[in-house]
């Protein structure tokens, strides 16, 4: 089994080699079981990009947490039509995230975006979702008003981190 | 994957295999409450051998696990913490509840 090391210097970062522009718009009902279901399909429109590590965990976790939020908070009641869409789009290394509901909407965003704001305690929400999405990407923007849905679009340049190393196999 | 369960004096392990997301979160507190609810069992390790991704969903079931073995003067002890994991640990600042040791059996001594 070879190994090859490519290192990555400060300045090469402009000479990715590039990527068409894709996207990948996809509805699936809000279960539990969805959420790995939306983080592999994150993954899988990633990987012509070669994202670090890093990256890849920073936008699955993201995207884990813009649709656990749908799924709990978003639609409070089980109904086999609860539906969740996720938009995907790659521009020239731009990568933006849409995730839509269509539940109970928040009425208060601020507080909801508040660290360790939890409006289900009972269900040991940690209330880290927000903080974490605003962490893991570089731009969040959270659409919303009451019975209304929440739309989550947030975005992340993959391929700027610099003086990383890449091991390919 | 499913979680593991093994008892260990009166530690609890749960292995946590594949991605502690708010699928698995809720199936290791259902599971777990039949270990630690009127049991002498107060202590609880979680082992990050196997665990290939976390998101806030495993922080509040792990904050959950504290506050429950906090009142018996137990603790929550974190194993075989990946990078993927440690990441989440620091940032939500759970790394101030719980204990980092490098696996089950120094974390065994350490009480």
């Amino acid at each position: 089994m070879g190994q090859l090391v490519f290192w990555r210097n400060e300045g090469e970062a402009a000479e990715l080699p590039p990527v068409k522009d894709n996207r990948l718009s996809v509805d699936f009902p809000a279960i539990a079981e969805n959420e790995q279901l939306a983080r592999m399909l994150v993954s899988a429109f990633l990987t012509p990009l070669d994202p670090t590590m890093e990256e890849l965990s920073d936008v699955k976790t993201a995207v884990s947490e813009a649709v656990t939020n749908a799924v709990i908070h978003g639609y409070p009641k089980a109904d086999e039509r609860n539906k969740i869409h996720m938009f995907l789009e790659n521009r020239n290394r731009l990568l933006t995230v849409t995730i839509v509901d269509y539940g109970v909407g928040i009425e208060d965003i601020a507080l909801a975006m508040e660290p360790m704001y939890t409006s289900k305690p009972e269900l040991e929400r940690s209330g880290m979702g927000f903080a974490f999405m605003k962490a893991f990407m570089d731009t969040l923007e959270v659409k919303s008003s009451k019975s209304e849905g929440v739309t989550i679009v947030m975005s992340k340049v993959i391929g700027e981190e610099k003086g990383d190393n890449r091991e390919h196999e | 994957m499913s979680p593991l369960f093994e008892i260990r004096k009166n530690f609890l392990v749960i292995k946590v295999k594949g991605e502690l997301d708010h699928f698995m979160a809720d199936q290791i507190r259902l599971l777990s409450d039949t270990y630690l609810e009127g049991t002498r069992i107060h202590n609880v390790i979680f082992d990050f051998k196997d665990t290939t991704f976390m998101d806030s969903s495993g922080i509040g079931m792990i904050m959950g696990r504290y506050k429950q073995v906090k009142r018996l003067n137990g603790r929550i002890y974190a194993v075989h913490v990946g990078p993927a994991v440690e990441r989440i640990i620091n940032i939500s600042g759970l790394h101030k509840l719980l204990r980092v040791a490098r696996n089950v059996d120094e974390a065994l001594e350490e009480k």
